[in-house]
């Protein structure tokens, strides 16, 4: 019987590849469940799971919510607007006051980099993160390398292209650490400025010619221009960016093959992807969510078994 | 040490094997409103015989579906194990349809339990049947009994008793394997 070799999701780094391979494959199981005319197991009917989102989220927190209610699990959600934080409570004391409650498990999305791993040391619970500013989100690289599976099968020795805003993005961190663990070859694109420095110490090569990186690859994430988390000016003008490292349906044309696009959303239209793009067979974006929850429910359902009743 | 002992051999077994069909074909006719249901693992490779046999009898066009019963079970978080599924294929509608489900050995009834909930997700059948090579009496933990039974064995709780499944219906032996010994 395999099972994972960590008790909390923090991020990719912290994994085997053997836990990516059980991971998808409990995710293809519960991608059957959820086309079932009834999409709900009794696995989790025992567990109750907090939601904690310290920051803003439509697609991950509807997919949480719905991978925990197909697993039936009872679901406490909570965001931060709504919460004594703006009264002074710390994070811990709040986890705390939420585990009193008989919570076994935490999801926690939060704007600080490592705040699910502090979290992990603080408190006696589960901890999933949802996303830790600019670190990782452990569950969207999962996601899009189990629908990168689905379209090549093995991803050994494919190639893929990361572009857009890689010094904000925890997606392409994570989804980095997890196509490297995979066998990918990795290649990233952006603005000089939108770089962290030192990046190919990941074992990724860089590219700032989007053409020559679109012919390169089989497949490509766009990800989104962080706005919110910019403080400086990292390029002139929307306009200038998009012209230079948007995706076009003229540059997709102009290429000698197909290649899949990614998006983890939310799309800004126009920006680093037009709508005829998006809206295209090429991208898998709409797959990606279909995909979140199976995902989500495999991750979920993998760690809860962790978690034994005891039995007095 | 397990010692195996054969409990049915290869002959009993294609008897039984045969039996349980002309039973099924007696019960179903033509199949024409029957879905055929391996449960997985091992209830997968007796429905695999079940198939072979039936068709040699004249039936074609057989409904027939794996399923898959991990997400049901009552034994989650109940022992350090994970508990890993196995692939459900089911692409076929159960609505109004009689299902017949299919397992090897017939033991404490609970997953036969957990079966009875998963088919539940794909719709209400008419009728739901058990059908099982080997029963182990006095040892069910519910309510649980079979309709198609291959063999009644009588083995003591820490006893395994397995079927060895072949790719022909005239190769598959029952095994004791006994604890103790």
């Amino acid at each position: 019987m395999k099972t994972l070799s960590v008790s909390h999701l923090l991020g990719i780094k912290y994994l085997k590849e053997e836990d990516l391979h059980l991971i998808f494959e409990t995710a293809i199981h519960f991608k059957e469940v959820i086309n079932r005319p009834i999409k709900k197991v009794p696995s989790l009917r025992d567990i109750t799971i907090a939601n904690l989102f310290f920051e803003n989220s439509t697609r991950t927190k509807l997919s949480f919510e719905l991978a925990e209610k197909r697993l039936s699990a009872d679901v406490l959600n909570f965001s931060a607007t709504q919460s004594s934080l703006t009264k002074g409570e710390t994070l811990v004391d709040t986890v705390n006051n939420i585990l009193a409650m008989k919570v076994d498990m935490v999801v926690m999305r939060h704007p600080n980099p490592g705040a699910a791993h502090f979290l992990s040391k603080q408190v006696n619970s589960c901890i999933i993160n949802a996303g830790d500013g600019t670190h990782e989100h452990p569950t969207q690289a999962l996601l899009d390398a189990f629908s990168l599976r689905e379209k090549f099968g093995d991803l050994s020795g494919k190639r893929i292209a990361i572009i857009g805003d890689i010094l904000h993005s925890r997606v392409a961190l994570s989804n980095i650490y997890a196509l490297k663990m995979l066998g990918a070859e990795v290649r990233l694109c952006a603005p000089k400025s939108l770089l962290p420095k030192h990046i190919e110490a990941l074992g990724v090569s860089v590219s700032f010619d989007l053409m020559k990186v679109l012919n390169w690859c089989d497949a490509a994430n766009i990800l989104r221009v962080q706005n919110e988390r910019m403080e400086l000016s990292y390029f002139p003008t929307t306009r200038e960016y998009s012209q230079a490292f948007g995706l076009t349906f003229e540059r997709l044309n102009q290429l000698r093959k197909e290649i899949v696009i990614l998006h983890p959303g939310p799309v800004n239209r126009g920006v680093e992807i037009t709508s005829e793009v998006a809206d295209s067979p090429h991208a898998i974006i709409l797959d990606q969510v279909e995909n979140g929850v199976a995902v989500r429910m495999a991750v979920i359902y993998l760690l809860a078994s962790k978690l034994n009743i005891p039995i007095s | 040490m397990m010692t195996p002992k054969i409990l049915l051999s290869e002959k009993k077994v294609n008897i039984m094997l045969n039996r349980l069909c002309c039973q099924l074909i007696e019960r179903h006719g033509d199949f024409s409103n029957t879905i055929l249901v391996g449960l997985q693992p091992r209830g997968v490779n007796l429905l695999d015989q079940l198939i072979i046999l039936l068709n040699n009898s004249g039936i074609q066009d057989l409904h027939t579906g794996k399923l898959d019963t991990t997400f049901f079970r009552d034994d989650f978080r109940r022992n350090e194990r994970t508990l890993n599924a196995k692939p459900t294929e089911m692409e076929v509608n159960i609505e109004s349809k009689d299902v017949v489900l299919i397992d090897d050995v017939l033991f404490t009834g609970r997953s036969i339990r957990s079966a009875l909930t998963a088919i539940d997700t794909y719709g209400r059948p008419n009728s739901i049947e058990l059908l099982v090579l080997v029963d182990r009496r006095f040892s069910r933990h519910l309510p649980i009994q079979p309709d198609y039974l291959g063999a009644q064995i009588d083995a003591l709780q820490g006893d395994k008793v397995k079927v060895v499944w072949s790719d022909s219906p005239l190769k598959n032996i029952v095994y004791l394997e006994k604890q103790n010994e």
